[in-house]
């Protein structure tokens, strides 16, 4: 009785062709090498915005925290989520790994990837103004608790709903600052 | 506590507000007028450089390549900035695909005196120069196909600039 439509012969081929044409190749794609020999390893850009979203809720907790010891702990463990992003770039953070683990293999592959030096910057902005509120924050100036985790909130917001790239904004200012000071 | 949600939606409504100004403004072409331009220089806050280096024109040692006969595209872009890389694929891609138009990216760590001159603030800027390789506008931020074009069809349309005679 057994009806013979699977054939077991060709174990070699994988079903990436469904009949249904659901992703029939574009028309035209983009030039060969289009990436121009730009730097090769590029990460998903997804990921640092779902990163930025997950720094965004833990910092509005801060911020409802209020000025507590509660609300200084939990900007300390921001501000080192932010030193391992910063020393290991955004895909090496914390908030990275959770990408990876939980909510890239539910995606589909990346249509571009994204240089990880942007990210990782933007990752130093963030240790900066989180840092300072912890440190004035322990030494008893409690309104920067609240103060830095609102700065911050605003900028991981930025990040994670409009894909606001911090890095690209303040970089040329601070190249212009810093030359200007130099010369 | 219900101060707190107050201050956290205040937070937030000011980062929404902060991120729709910013997703509007970018890549839209911005026209520049000669007489903006010459108010810019005398407002700069830099000593005064020789008038000869505040020209609105862009000379070919400048660019690295000879200007576009109807437009030229010079993206100032940092290397870190992921918008600029897209800027960069969109701009090339305009350029092979109309003659006369020439796209150029230029880096601003080694072009900083352009971006004094032109008062860049932010990467990715592009100024967009017309048939005589002067400044007409530009844009900055993540430009897409559809703002470039704009920008090419507007580019039409100021004075001098290239008109079918």
């Amino acid at each position: 009785m057994t009806d013979q439509t699977s054939t077991p012969g060709d174990d070699g081929r994988t079903p990436d062709a469904p009949t249904s044409d659901g992703r029939a190749p574009a028309a035209r794609t983009p030039a060969g090498g289009t990436a121009s020999g730009r730097s090769p390893g590029g990460i998903d850009p997804r990921g640092p915005r779902v990163g930025a979203a997950i720094t965004a809720v833990l910092l509005a907790v801060t911020l409802l925290l209020g000025t507590g010891g509660a609300a200084l702990a939990l900007l300390a463990v921001i501000a080192a989520l932010f030193l391992v992003g910063t020393v290991r770039g955004a895909q090496g953070s914390v908030q990275g790994r959770v990408f990876r683990a939980l909510v890239q293999p539910r995606l589909a592959p990346p249509t571009e990837l994204e240089d990880p030096r942007p990210p990782r910057f933007a990752q130093g902005v963030g240790l900066v103004i989180t840092g300072a509120g912890v440190l004035l924050g322990a030494a008893g100036v409690v309104a920067a608790i609240p103060t830095a985790a609102a700065l911050a909130l605003v900028a991981a917001f930025l990040n994670a709903v409009f894909g606001l790239c911090l890095g690209c904004e303040m970089y040329l200012l601070g190249l212009r600052l810093r030359s200007r000071s130099a010369g | 506590m219900p101060m707190r949600i107050e201050l956290l939606l205040a937070v937030l409504v000011l980062a929404g507000a902060l991120g729709w100004w910013w997703s509007w403004r970018n890549g839209r072409f911005t026209a520049v007028s000669e007489r903006v331009a010459a108010v810019a220089h005398e407002t700069d806050d830099a000593p005064a450089p020789p008038a000869s280096t505040v020209s609105p024109r862009l000379t070919p040692q400048e660019l690295g390549v000879e200007p576009g006969t109807r437009a030229t595209f010079v993206q100032l872009s940092s290397e870190v900035c992921a918008p600029c890389r897209r800027t960069a694929v969109v701009l090339s891609a305009l350029a092979s695909d109309h003659p006369g138009v020439v796209h150029v990216e230029l880096d601003v760590e080694q072009n900083l005196e352009l971006v004094r001159r032109f008062h860049v603030l932010r990467t990715p800027t592009v100024l967009v120069l017309g048939p005589d390789a002067t400044v007409r506008g530009r844009m900055s931020g993540a430009v897409s196909h559809h703002h470039a074009i704009a920008s090419l069809e507007s580019l039409g349309q100021c004075p001098g600039g290239a008109r079918a005679h």
